[in-house]
């Protein structure tokens, strides 16, 4: 399976440096590596979902044990999770960091994943959610500590988007 | 069985716990016995005070965590009684009024007036102890027990579909979540000072 160890890694490394001591996760392709390495560490509670919207109540309560946590999910579970994120993130102020596959955009091969990657950005402006991309190797650290940074201080769920040139080696 | 008379029963018993209710008549009715600094109440977001009760219970495995659920809220996350299965942490207590009626929003019946069983439904996503109860007695026994005891359960209480007349109280929702966060930390330092931190077991 060609989804990239190294990135994966990259990214997990810059949880670890940002004290996030919770993940929520829906398994999907571009996670897999994430997951298992969540998995394997045991300072690391991982939690697996049925459905991503749980992720913002989990989240919420890390947040309220002053606990950091990240959600991991694909484009379609962050679509899953928008009741969740408006009429609990947003309407108390909870800071939420979403880590976002970005399926459904250039290059997907899948023709199933094409109508969510249309609306990922929309629906992600449509709610006010500052976005970002983790779009360089050497900028993943610095990008996921920045969106950390940006949630925490505003009080507010932000998304990182994952896309295919980063989690995906052809 | 009035909820309102259920809440007031267990009421001395939520003086240790994190409590997260749902939204309408269960806060408003929980709100009017006296507020306190350790209760949540999700005024909105249905299905999500249980994910909410999971996440608090995971990252502070030795604090008892109470939920109050409701049929309607539950109904709208039954995958999420999968997920508190499949971590199981012991100091849960995940209590569901049922009074089979969506009734915040105008009283229409839910699915547990034709027949759907939470109490099954629990148990077979895998919950260790799940009980069903139909008087104030054994509710107040039950949730006594659950919250003395070392394990996740789940309590379906079937209550009438009544409640206050109003449901808007005069906390804001900002307020109450600042400051339910704010006791934490405190409970959070003080327990600091007596011992150290465990690291929960590793389910997968």
């Amino acid at each position: 399976m060609p989804v990239s160890v190294t990135n994966s890694r990259l990214i997990y490394d810059a949880f670890k440096e940002c004290d996030i001591r919770l993940l929520s996760a829906l398994p999907e392709t571009w996670l897999v590596h994430l997951i298992r390495m969540a998995d394997d560490d045991p300072e690391m509670i991982l939690v697996r979902l049925a459905k991503e919207e749980e992720g913002v109540g989990v989240s919420a309560g890390a947040h309220f044990a002053g606990v950091k946590s990240a959600m991991l999910m694909q484009n379609h579970g962050f679509l899953a999770s928008i009741n969740g994120i408006v009429s609990f993130a947003h309407l108390y102020k909870i800071p939420l960091l979403m880590l976002i596959s970005y399926r459904g955009s250039f290059g997907e091969r899948d023709p199933w994943q094409t109508q969510g990657g249309n609306a990922t950005e929309p629906v992600l402006r449509a709610l006010g959610i500052p976005y970002s991309f983790l779009d360089s190797v050497d900028a993943v650290k610095k990008r996921i500590q920045q969106a950390q940074t940006l949630a925490d201080s505003s009080s507010q769920p932000v998304a990182l988007l994952l896309p295919r040139d980063l989690m995906w080696e052809e | 069985m009035l909820r309102l008379d259920c809440l007031r029963s267990i009421y001395s018993e939520l003086e240790n716990c994190l409590v997260v209710t749902i939204m309408g008549a269960v806060a408003a009715e929980l709100h009017s016995l006296g507020h306190r600094p350790n209760f949540f109440y999700l005024q909105h977001s249905m299905g999500l005070a249980s994910s909410t009760g999971l996440g608090l219970a995971l990252c502070l495995p030795e604090q008892k965590v109470i939920v109050i659920d409701g049929d309607g809220s539950l109904l709208m996350n039954l995958g999420s009684l999968s997920t508190m299965a499949r971590y199981r942490p012991r100091k849960l207590v995940h209590v569901v009024f049922d009074n089979e009626s969506l009734l915040s929003v105008g009283g229409f019946p839910t699915a547990t007036s034709t027949g759907t069983d939470l109490e099954g439904i629990a148990r077979a996503a895998g919950i260790p102890r799940v009980a069903t109860v139909r008087s104030v007695e054994n509710l107040k026994a039950a949730v006594t027990d659950a919250v003395h005891g070392n394990e996740l359960t789940t309590i379906i209480a079937k209550v009438e579909a009544t409640g206050p007349a109003g449901y808007v109280t005069d906390l804001s929702l900002l307020e109450n979540q600042f400051q339910f966060r704010r006791h934490i930390q405190s409970l959070k330092k003080r327990r600091r000072s007596g011992r150290g931190v465990r690291i929960p077991i590793k389910r997968r």
